[in-house]
């Protein structure tokens, strides 16, 4: 049986691994630090699935999200890695 | 304000277990008697009110303190029990530790080298910073390895199995161990044994688990009051600590006379009731300690816990002043930004106003008013009801007192008046399910006693007025005041925020007069008009058209004298919802659109459409082009003006309504017979097993697919013929069409067939064994049998449909009642998750820490309130009113 690779899912919108030289103009252009962004389990399917590509992701990496949106186009939504979301 | 306690910020919370010693450190007094007060009322020394303990009589002083009622905070006691007890609330962890240590050594019963496995991975525990929860899914499987061992690894002392009698007895082997035993095992537990059973070693032992030493709660929390015939009446709290005295007490003696075994562990047993109950007077498996009245104590676990604790009744929420309740009624002459307050309310309701040097000398002369004031011709004038000095003390003024504090009073003082003409108020109906549920009105003082406003105020409240009740805060600063006005105001609220539309307008009798006033543009007398515009401000009657020498005004140019200048609109409307080029109900084709050019109604009808609430597409374009307050205005107008034609005119609706005439009748119980013959038909296939199943389907569901299809189309079909007898002549007729109220099918079901009744979408089967009703043949599957209804409301129901017409109706009723209960659980789960979320300058979403949540409001930014139904702009509507129909 072959593997199923979630971000092939219709529903689940485009998940990108943010390059660590990237990171830093990133933050500036959402003028926020790494603390304040909207987090990521690190067990998160999509995570698991961007590992196939990236190789291990550690904690602290961060994800750039591209939503569907009906009102605005596209959306761009960044999630920081962490360990684990309560 | 008291700046004798220095308000300090907290910076951790430690949660930990008192030790004895702790308990009589902080401690003021050994409680050693169960009296509270002596013969002339004073505290008895060493009793549950001695005074050390603080005081809450006047007069008194803290014998800790020295405090008097509102300096001291109280101070906490201690009692010494005879025996120890379980602590009830500790009754798992117990369990946990007896079952997994040995009763020789005290030892954990796991091996040296799985402590020595498992110790690196419990020492990474960080009992400050780690969530609970995780610590104890970390820690339940080592513990269970300990539970399951039966032999001890370090003294291989054998341990049987220890089995909790709830809720307070442990037996080892059908024996009881006494709290005393398991204090003494508990003690033998090593310090570092203690970190697998979740506790911190620093900052408890599990022996302390076992009360020997009752703290003695201050007497601040346990009040005891007195009753108007001079009664003492002593707080719950009290009561029970009285039970735990004299049963400690009874004990020591028991135990020191060396009394029969029996006797003092009956005691004993007592004692451990009475101090559960005084934790927890609900624990499962004992009755609860009731009050001589027979009412249940309410002790420490129930003032803390459910809707009625302290948590959700005083911390999450708590009682104001400045507030009133009444009864609501309509009042149609007022506008939809006011309410209107009863005279009796207006007085006891104050704004606070600071005397500077400009409002001193009015401020005097209201003073001296006193606290009744009234106009030469009796009208209402707001009065004074009390003072406040600049130093905080309050002065109750009276008519007697008005004179001379008008002379005492100066700037720095504070006077609260009582309402008046304009003051702004809150106004609440609950359930408060979105924010257009508490909105800021305008006052108008009136005679009567109730509360009243417009009747377009209904919709955003969903309030009726068959005894609904409706809140009212009166606000007291000026920065509260002028944000209220700017945006909590009626006006400000006619959008909502849910569908980007107004969801304020005019409803049921408005629309039946603005559909009469506008549809095929009636020619109005000159009497009517006159009286009718006579409810609303304009500037110029419009031109009369002469006919018989009688001067008559057209019904669309009424209307227009309510509309802005410059409005420009073309919509269709309820009437004309789906009319493709002509609209079958109006007799010029070209009022098939309602269109407006520069304020004036040129084609089309008025209706729920163009003024109602949720649609209202005049109002929403006033309300966007011209503004909040130009939007107010018209609804103001149109609503006035639609009592004033309907109440003139006059506007009736009865049983004749439903009148249709005989061939309609019998048409009807033609097409009914077709399907009843049709359904005969469908059964007779299904019983010779010649019905075909569709696609998906077995062959019993698509007889019961057939079958509601055929009972649904003859429905349809009957109504159609009833609605081809009744025009728009006719009230109810006039009142669905232009979506007034009722809809075309419920006029169907009264004057041409009920049809087929369901419950959970199905026709229905439940009743008796395989049939409904006991006046069916067993698996009687034919339409009659299963709740189909061929008469009218009007004809009336037999029996049996009678029967099946209340099943239904059941149906909406349990549905009803599940679903509020059950979506406000989730509205209050949704808000208590989303009230501290706030969209900053930069239209961000952020929580008070300020960890983002979305980085655009929405992820459009876009004001859902603002928008145009979910879109951000309406670029044909814009075009429209630029250019006209030639684009």
């Amino acid at each position: 049986m072959s593997k199923f690779n979630v971000l092939e899912h219709e529903i689940v919108p485009e998940h990108h691994l943010v390059p660590v030289e990237e990171e830093e103009s990133v933050l500036t252009k959402l003028n926020v630090t790494k603390d304040d962004l909207p987090k990521i389990g690190i067990n998160d399917p999509t995570i698991k699935a961007l590992e196939e590509i990236h190789g291990k992701l550690v904690p602290g990496r961060i994800v750039k999200i591209i939503r569907k949106s009906p009102t605005a186009g596209y959306y761009e939504y960044y999630r920081i890695i962490v360990k684990s979301v309560m | 304000m008291n700046f004798n306690n220095v308000s300090k910020r907290i910076e951790r919370i430690k949660f930990a277990l008192l030790s004895p010693d702790e308990i009589r450190k902080m401690s003021q007094v050994r409680v050693i008697t169960p009296d509270t007060y002596d013969d002339d009322g004073y505290p008895i020394e060493r009793g549950l009110m001695d005074l050390h303990m603080g005081v809450i009589e006047p007069g008194l002083k803290c014998a800790t303190c020295g405090g008097k009622v509102d300096e001291c905070p109280g101070h906490f006691g201690h009692i010494e029990l005879a025996m120890p007890v379980v602590h009830i609330g500790f009754i798992k962890e117990i369990k946990s530790m007896l079952d997994a240590s040995c009763k020789e050594c005290g030892r954990i019963k796991l091996t040296d080298e799985e402590i020595n496995n498992y110790r690196t991975q419990v020492s990474a525990i960080d009992f400050e910073t780690m969530d609970p929860e995780i610590i104890d899914m970390t820690l339940k499987k080592i513990v269970e390895i300990a539970v399951q061992r039966n032999i001890c690894p370090h003294c291989s002392a054998e341990s049987p199995k220890v089995i909790l009698d709830k809720p307070t007895t442990f037996r080892e082997g059908g024996i009881k161990i006494t709290p005393k035993e398991i204090r003494e095992r508990l003690e033998r537990i090593q310090d570092d044994d203690l970190l697998f059973f979740g506790i911190n070693k620093g900052s408890a032992r599990p022996e302390w688990m076992i009360l020997t030493v009752l703290p003695v709660p201050p007497i601040d929390v346990r009040p005891s009051i007195t009753l108007e015939t001079g009664e003492r009446s002593e707080d719950d709290l009290t009561h029970k600590l009285v039970d735990i005295i004299r049963i400690s007490q009874r004990l020591r003696e028991s135990r020191d006379n060396g009394s029969p075994q029996l006797i003092i562990e009956d005691l004993w047993d007592l004692l451990q009731y009475h101090i559960t109950t005084y934790f927890d007077n609900q624990t499962a498996g004992i009755p609860p300690a009731r009050h001589r009245s027979g009412r249940a104590l309410k002790t420490l676990v129930q003032r803390l816990k459910g809707k009625e604790g302290r948590f959700r009744a005083n911390l999450s929420g708590k009682r104001v002043n400045f507030s009133s309740r009444s009864v609501i009624s309509p009042e149609p002459f007022l506008s939809m930004n006011e309410v209107g307050i009863p005279e009796i309310a207006a007085r006891e309701l104050t704004v606070p106003v600071l005397i500077n040097s400009f409002n001193i000398e009015k401020m005097k002369e209201w003073i001296k008013r006193g606290t009744m004031p009234r106009t030469p011709d009796g009208k209402y004038l707001a009065g004074i009801n009390y003072l406040i000095r600049p130093d905080g003390r309050r002065i109750k003024l009276t008519d007697q007192n008005a004179e001379i504090n008008s002379e005492r009073v100066d700037i720095g003082w504070t006077v609260e008046r009582q309402m008046t003409e304009g003051d702004i108020v809150l106004f609440n109906r609950q359930p408060s399910l979105h924010r257009m549920s508490m909105m800021a009105h305008s006052v108008r003082v009136l005679p009567g006693m109730t509360f009243r406003f417009n009747l377009a105020d209904c919709t955003p409240y969903n309030a009726d007025f068959d005894g609904d009740e409706m809140n009212l805060h009166v606000i007291q600063s000026e920065e509260s005041r002028a944000e209220a006005r700017i945006i909590m105001k009626v006006q400000e609220q006619i959008m909502s925020p849910r569908f980007g539309g107004p969801i304020i307008g005019a409803i049921h009798d408005h629309i039946t007069a603005l559909f009469l006033l506008t549809h095929n543009n009636p020619l109005i007398s000159e009497d009517d008009t006159l009286h009718t515009t006579s409810y609303i401000e304009f500037e110029k009657l419009p031109e009369p058209v002469i006919k018989d020498g009688k001067k008559y005004y057209h019904g669309r140019d009424i209307f227009s004298l309510v509309l802005p200048e410059g409005l420009n609109i073309k919509f269709k409307s309820h009437l004309c919802a789906g009319a493709k080029d002509k609209c079958e109900y109006e007799n010029d084709p070209a009022d098939t659109y309602v269109v407006i050019t520069n304020g004036k109604l040129v084609h089309g009808t008025i209706d729920d459409e163009a003024v109602g609430p949720f649609s209202g597409v005049i109002v929403d374009k006033i309300f966007r082009k011209i503004g909040p307050q130009a939007a107010a205005k018209f609804i103001d107008n149109v609503t006035r003006l639609a009592v004033g034609f309907l109440s003139h005119r006059g506007f009736s609706t009865g049983i004749k309504d439903y009148d249709i005439p005989k061939d309609a009748i019998s048409r009807i119980q033609e097409i009914s017979n077709e399907t009843l013959e049709k359904i005969e038909k469908l059964v007779n296939a299904f019983r010779s097993g010649q019905l075909q199943p569709l696609p998906g389907r077995s062959v019993e569901d698509t007889l019961e697919v057939e079958i509601l299809s055929a009972t649904g189309g003859v429905r349809d079909e009957s109504g159609k013929i009833a609605s081809q007898y009744l025009g728009l002549n006719d009230p109810s007729v006039i009142m669905a069409r232009s979506g007034a109220r009722a809809k075309m099918l419920n006029i169907a079901e009264v004057a041409g067939m009920v049809g087929q009744q369901s419950v959970r979408g199905g026709r229905l089967n439940r009743g008796y064994a395989n049939r409904t009703l006991s006046h069916f043949k067993e698996n009687d599957l034919g339409a009659y049998a299963r709740g189909f209804i061929k008469s009218s409301y009007r004809a009336g129901l037999n029996p049996t449909e009678y029967f099946f017409h209340s099943i239904g109706g059941r149906e909406g009723l349990v549905d009803i009642a599940v679903r509020t209960s059950r979506s406000g659980y989730m509205q209050r789960r949704l808000i208590n998750a989303f009230e501290d979320l706030k969209v900053d300058d930069k239209r961000r979403v952020e929580d008070t820490i300020g960890s983002v949540v979305q980085f655009k409001y929405g992820e459009d930014g876009i004001d859902p309130t603002r928008s145009d139904e979910g879109q951000t702009v309406d670029v044909d509507y814009a075009a429209y009113d630029e250019f006209g129909d030639e684009q």
